[in-house]
């Protein structure tokens, strides 16, 4: 089995559109990556032929919902080698399986003084959900510094594994600069000064094979829409006892045994966490996006990546006044960079006007852009589906966006 | 690409490169923050009032091209209007840059050259936050007066 580029382009509609006269080039792929005609068709089959609410009616149609719904649930199981299905909770996204684990798991075990460790690398959704609950009871953020190249300290993390930190938050893969973090490391040695710990994994999910047991972390949390699914879902791994020993993070229906007017008796973790209807065709989708990656051959698809990022670093670098964001040895395929005097906005909205779709800004790092003395930078991130050509068309507006403003 | 062209104008380019009264007012009797979430775009505006006149205003900040020029080009236009003026001009360049209101760009003399703006939905708050910031800073300093 190898990886056919054009085969698998054709799976992806949306990619056969030109913009301002231009084929489309989508660059992207760290916001939100496009979708396969198979799970598109997967949630219009559900629609079509299957809609019903999961977990209750026994008419046939329920049954067929429930079953899509909870086989999906053994994929995501299968896709991140998680010990059990029920160690899988569904949630709207990364961010709200963040806000799930801070409220639910760590805010009760929180007392003033107490210490949240977090990268200087992470997304808005891995440091405010901290926050909230260190407004509420007293404790506090601290940072795992970075090199300059966009690598974590290690060094200062060893000095950082002190009694008063209770929780460490981590991204798999830097959003904004495409550093791969070394967390199995990490997250043994934090464990071994008795700290749990929760990967922001939103892009890793997409760019790297995730083995949760491997890993060993407590928590992993990925959305759907990063990795060829639809908006709305994502999942919530945590380590069964975790989970178990976790309250409710909303109340209403399907979480609970027994309803009583005074009081009620909750469901088993993941139904614990899963309120009301959730996404069902959301989910349905994600397990057919799971089913499409599957079929793919992994190692094919990760050096096809690897040789975009590679082909793409030193064809951007070739481009004079245009200097790379974030150097880490180990990095995914996503490149931020700057012009000496061209804003990142003014080069985004140029670099559309010749169908090269990327992103300009923060990228909801705001600490990070600040440590690196930037207000932002342009972003392109690519996905299996980019080619090498592709490059080319970022470069050759890159050197035309010189034209515009020079 | 035309629409791009009509968007970067050499005097936008030009109020970028060269972005006129981009100091501090040290004689400013209202400054005022102006800050994009969105973008990471900010400025500082420094308006010295007297008698209801703009006696003076200038900026400092970071921005894209659209945000500097807009700034550049603002401060430029409203230096001796009065504060009704420059509210009745607020309301004219919002009409321009979101709703393509041909009579408010005719009314808005040198500020048209920002009228491209509004084939670009992305880049309006770009384009109006020098203006918002404004705006800000004339309510506050007709507070301040009412109250007196």
């Amino acid at each position: 089995m190898k990886f056919d580029l054009d085969k698998c382009r054709a799976d992806f509609p949306v990619l056969e559109q030109d913009i301002h006269g231009y084929p489309l080039v989508y660059l992207d792929n760290a916001a939100t990556t496009q979708k396969p005609r198979q799970v598109i068709e997967a949630i219009s089959q559900f629609y079509l032929h299957d809609n019903s609410n999961v977990h209750r009616g026994v008419h046939a149609l329920a049954e067929r919902a429930t079953s899509q719904y909870e086989a999906a649930r053994k994929k995501v199981q299968r896709f991140i080698n998680a010990p059990h299905a029920e160690d899988c909770v569904w949630v709207r996204g990364t961010t709200e399986a963040i806000n799930l684990v801070a409220h639910s798991y760590l805010m009760p075990r929180l007392k003033p003084g107490d210490q949240i460790l977090i990268s200087a690398l992470e997304h808005h959704s891995n440091i405010v959900p901290w926050h909230l609950i260190c407004k509420k009871t007293g404790a506090e953020i601290r940072v795992i510094p970075i090199h300059d190249n966009g690598e974590l300290d290690l060094a200062a993390f060893a000095e950082m594994l002190v009694p008063p930190v209770k929780f460490i938050a981590l991204a798999h893969i830097s959003n904004a600069l495409g550093s791969i973090n070394p967390i199995q490391t990490m997250i043994k040695m934090a464990h071994d000064h008795g700290i749990k710990v929760l990967i922001d994994g939103a892009q890793g999910a997409p760019h790297l094979p995730i083995d949760v047991q491997a890993l060993d972390c407590d928590f992993y949390a990925f959305s759907s829409h990063k990795m060829f699914g639809p908006t709305g879902i994502g999942v919530l791994y945590g380590k069964s006892e975790l989970l178990n020993e976790m309250e409710p993070y909303q109340g209403g229906g399907d979480m609970i045994t027994e309803v009583h007017y005074q009081y009620s008796e909750y469901q088993k973790p993941p139904l614990r966490f899963e309120a009301g209807t959730q996404d069902i065709a959301g989910v349905i989708g994600l397990g057919s996006a799971i089913d499409y990656l599957s079929a793919m051959d992994k190692t094919a698809v990760a050096a096809h990546e690897h040789e975009l990022l590679l082909y793409a670093t030193s064809a951007i670098q070739t481009v004079s006044g245009y200097r790379i964001v974030g150097t880490a040895t180990h990095k995914a395929s996503i490149i931020s960079f700057v012009h000496d005097t061209i804003h990142s906005h003014d080069l985004a909205t140029v670099l559309n006007s010749f169908g090269v779709a990327v992103r300009a800004g923060h990228h909801c790092a705001m600490p990070l852009m600040e440590r690196l003395g930037l207000t932002a930078t342009t972003r392109a991130s690519f996905s299996f589906y980019n080619t090498a050509s592709e490059v080319d068309r970022l470069v050759d507006a890159l050197e035309r966006a010189k034209e515009v403003f020079l | 690409m035309q629409s791009l062209r009509d968007l970067y104008q050499e005097v936008i380019l030009d109020h970028n490169r060269s972005p006129r009264n981009c100091h501090l007012l040290e004689d400013a009797n209202s400054t005022t923050q102006g800050f994009n979430p969105l973008c990471g775009d900010k400025i500082t505006l420094y308006v010295k009032e007297a008698n209801g006149i703009i006696e003076d205003i200038s900026f400092t900040g970071t921005g894209c091209a659209i945000s500097v020029a807009s700034a550049s080009l603002m401060t430029d236009y409203l230096k001796g209007k009065t504060v009704t003026e420059a509210n009745h001009i607020f309301h004219l360049f919002h009409a321009m840059v979101t709703e393509d209101d041909h009579e408010a760009e005719k009314a808005l003399g040198k500020l048209s050259v920002l009228a491209g703006v509004h084939e670009f939905p992305a880049r309006v708050k770009c384009a109006t936050l020098a203006w918002q910031t404004l705006r800000a800073a004339l309510e506050h300093r007709n507070t301040t007066v009412s109250t007196e």
